[in-house]
């Protein structure tokens, strides 16, 4: 059975191998794995859904991991109230297909209420923290499933994939339970709730080689498309309600595709002909950008952007 | 704005290579300070083009502000790594950080672990998943007493490949005598372990230079003396933990949840043509086999804990609407049994005849992981499998002086110990010795005041059982 290697061995191990699970094979097992493990051990889990591809690709191994039984928990969306109405309309459109509970937690609603203030530079995402953990604790939740990847950001590269959350709903980078094996400790004192992030190992282009083989319907602005679009920080932002140019800015159409899809006022489209889930795989198989330095506006605020939203309770 | 296309990097992810086919493999790298290891893991992911050029002009402009002149275009490949602003802002490293790159023939999941501090939690954390550690050793200073601490713990976790990078090689002008000494210490160190030579793990030397590239993706000009494979090659084609394991007729499921919608059936399920009449009484066994395989009509065990155990037979193996025939570790599947035993979370399901019986008494290494050091008389959790139970410690029976592997004295544990203890569980678990099943004799230790994790245990067998000499410590 050992392989000892020498450097005159040619590495021929493969004979070992009776069996052998593709990489999205491994991966998925094991989002099963812990999604299963967080329905078994808490109380209250939700889902947060945003229609965003992550968050489809979270709900499709739910339905995968409780077969033929329903997913067995609700669904929440923070709703930036900046939303790109085809989003909405797949959000709800889902809930429906799969007799889901949807809660809502509302950023304009907290604005109106003047609990929240709007950004000078108009963007809500980071304005979601509040209305999060208030559906967190009015729900009494006391675990929620995100489509966080490690692969995104250097501060989700230290996250864990069960990740403990105070009263507060901070994250504490150096306070982290060590991980170990595929045991999971979720344990957690009345306050306190966990993140779990089950595709926490799954890379952009794995979600996208997944929803290519799983056949995973998403919102179609994921796909190319014509759209009325200016430019600004470096991105193409739609024209919308919310998203207005100024008046040096330039209208035109463009054939675009959003590779994130986030609060409408800062999630930039990219040029692109992909029309199609595999056109997609490719381009992303080839990009040389990542996903959030080519379309996300909130993450260029500083080099520690994402960091410091998740010590305030960020997704 | 545009999606810039590196059609080239394209063809050779999709076209030439059958991704769908590509294995995923995970490993770790751990070193001592300076020994280059953020280096050698920003090369890695630089050749390998994981790094994509948004992040690679972020690092070339803070290479230049500051004044960095190496290799690959004055580029910091050790920036690649670089962590949160908590770290940079104390020039420290807080803990494991995951890094994800692929090539035509494998993805792989790299765990950097930190060296300096903490080593033993960070390379016990990253060890316990990894299907390989790179150990990285300085040319210029050989076989250290870290590396010996490194290279004990992988044994202890047994590792299934070891790679030591002896790494520097330019600095000591390529010379082969260094390393052919350098490769003739870690063999030592190696064989006092039983490493390398246990007929479970592998240990394998390679000359690298982190800095230029040299063996690291392509094999190196500049050592023509060495014919073996650059470090990549050899992570490519290593097979996995779970493929070693996935042959062996120890069949183990611990069962995470029962499966029985009843009238709840998912309506996208019904609405695809679902049969309501056939499933309403679907009842099936949900979990992720740890270990071997399994095929409809095996014969297999229930075993719960403080019963004798039941043996009935496979029915069924689901998956998501696929009946399957055959499954094996690590596939998350649901399984339907013969009999209608009442089973739940906890127990585990596993090949007739081949566990055996269930015990309170747990005799364990433990890599003592919290600040809150292990006394005699405390009482913890236990997280094994998919259950938890209360336990008691009993006696703790020393301490591994890790660069000596030989057992001190000690009657508590600290931070970074490991160590030999003795539990009392409050109910019986089915325990295997770590040493043959990597997870069902794994488990956690936790604080049942705040709930954090205080240990990694490895079951041990008991005293009297036939035990293997390099775990009688």
């Amino acid at each position: 059975m050992s392989t000892f290697l020498t450097e005159e061995t040619t590495l021929v191990t493969d004979a070992a191998a009776t069996t052998r699970l593709s990489s999205l094979d491994t991966l998925e097992s094991e989002a099963i794995h812990i999604i299963r493990e967080v329905v078994a051990e808490f109380e209250k889990p939700a889902l947060l859904f945003s229609g965003g591809k992550d968050s489809v690709v979270m709900l499709h191994l739910a339905t995968k991991a409780f077969w033929p039984g329903k997913v067995p928990f609700p669904v929440l969306h923070v709703d930036t109230g900046h939303n790109f109405p085809e989003v909405i309309d797949f959000r709800d459109r889902t809930v429906e297909r799969l007799g889901l509970k949807l809660v809502v937690g509302s950023v304009q609603e907290f604005i109106d209420r003047g609990e929240l203030a709007e950004r000078a530079d108009g963007t809500r995402n980071p304005l979601q923290t509040v209305p999060l953990l208030d559906a967190i604790q009015s729900n009494k939740f006391d675990a929620v499933f995100g489509g966080g990847r490690r692969d995104e950001d250097k501060a989700r590269a230290k996250e864990r994939i069960l990740s403990l959350r105070d009263e507060f709903g901070q994250w504490d980078p150096r306070n982290q339970r060590p991980e170990l094996w595929n045991l999971y400790n979720g344990r957690h004192t009345v306050g306190q709730h966990v993140r779990a992030f089950p595709i926490s190992n799954w890379t952009e282009l794995d979600v996208w080689r997944y929803i290519e083989r799983e056949n995973i319907e998403l919102p179609g602005l994921y796909y190319a498309h014509e759209r009325e679009v200016f430019a600004r920080d470096g991105m193409w932002r739609a024209v919308g309600e919310v998203s207005q140019p100024l008046p040096h800015e330039d209208v035109i159409t463009k054939t675009v595709r959003y590779r994130t899809v986030g609060d409408m006022s800062c999630t930039g489209a990219v040029e692109s002909a992909a029309a199609t889930v595999r056109d997609v795989v490719i381009e992303v198989a080839a990009s040389t950008i990542t996903e959030r330095g080519a379309t996300r506006a909130d993450d260029r605020i500083s080099e520690a952007a994402m960091e410091d939203r998740k010590k305030d309770g960020y997704f | 704005m545009t999606t810039d296309i590196d059609t080239a990097r394209a063809a050779a992810l999709l076209d030439e290579a059958p991704l769908a086919s590509a294995s995923l493999f995970r490993f770790a790298t751990a070193g001592s300070v300076d020994d280059g290891k953020s280096t050698l893991v920003g090369r890695l992911l630089h050749d390998s083009k994981a790094i994509l050029a948004d992040q690679l002009d972020a690092v070339a402009r803070t290479s230049a502000d500051r004044g960095f002149g190496g290799a690959a275009g004055g580029i910091d490949l050790a920036l690649l790594t670089d962590g949160l602003r908590a770290e940079r802002e104390q020039g420290i490293t807080i803990d494991v950080a995951y890094r994800y790159f692929a090539t035509d023939r494998r993805s792989f999941i790299l765990a950097d672990c930190p060296g300096h501090v903490q080593y033993t939690k960070n390379t016990v954390t990253g060890a316990s998943t990894a299907d390989a550690v790179v150990v990285l050793i300085d040319a210029r200073k050989g076989v250290l007493e870290q590396t010996r601490r490194h290279l004990s713990v992988l044994q202890l976790l047994r590792v299934a490949h070891v790679i030591v990078a002896v790494n520097k090689i330019d600095l000591v002008d390529f010379s082969e005598s260094v390393f052919r000494e350098i490769e003739a210490d870690v063999q030592q160190v190696g064989r006092e372990l039983g490493l390398g030579s246990d007929g479970i793990t592998d240990l394998l030397v390679v000359p690298v230079s982190a800095l230029d590239g040299d063996n690291v993706v392509e094999r190196s000009e500049r050592t023509p003396w060495y014919t073996g494979p650059a470090l990549l090659e050899v992570l490519e084609t290593l097979p996995a933990a779970d493929e070693l394991e996935s042959h062996l007729e120890s069949f183990r499921f611990p069962v995470q949840l029962v499966i029985r919608p009843q009238g709840a059936l998912a309506p996208d399920a019904v609405a695809g043509g679902l049969d309501v009449e056939e499933y309403r009484d679907y009842r099936a066994y949900a979990g992720q086999i740890t270990e071997g395989s399994v095929k409809v009509g095996d014969k297999v065990s229930v075993l719960t804990p403080g019963q004798d155990p039941r043996t009935t037979t496979v029915t069924g193996i689901d998956f998501a609407g696929s009946s399957l025939e055959e499954a094996s570790a690590p596939q998350s599947v649901a399984i339907r049994l013969a009999d209608e035993f009442d089973v739940a979370r906890g127990d585990t399901i596993a090949a007739a005849g081949t566990v055996r019986e269930s015990s309170a008494d747990l005799y364990a290494q433990l890599c003592w992981l919290s600040p809150k050091p292990l006394r005699e008389g405390a009482k913890v959790l236990v997280k094994h499998g998919t259950r938890t139970v209360q336990a008691l410690v009993r006696s703790v029976n020393g301490k591994l002086d890790l660069a000596t592997f030989k057992l001190e004295g000690a009657s508590s544990l600290e931070l970074n110990d490991i160590g030999h203890a003795q539990l009392r569980l409050a109910a019986p678990l089915p325990l295997e010795n770590y040493l043959h099943h990597r997870r069902t004799g794994a488990f956690l230790v936790i604080d049942p005041l705040d709930g954090n994790t205080l240990a990694a245990g490895l079951v041990k067998d008991h005293p009297g059982d036939h035990e293997d000499e390099r775990y009688s410590i």
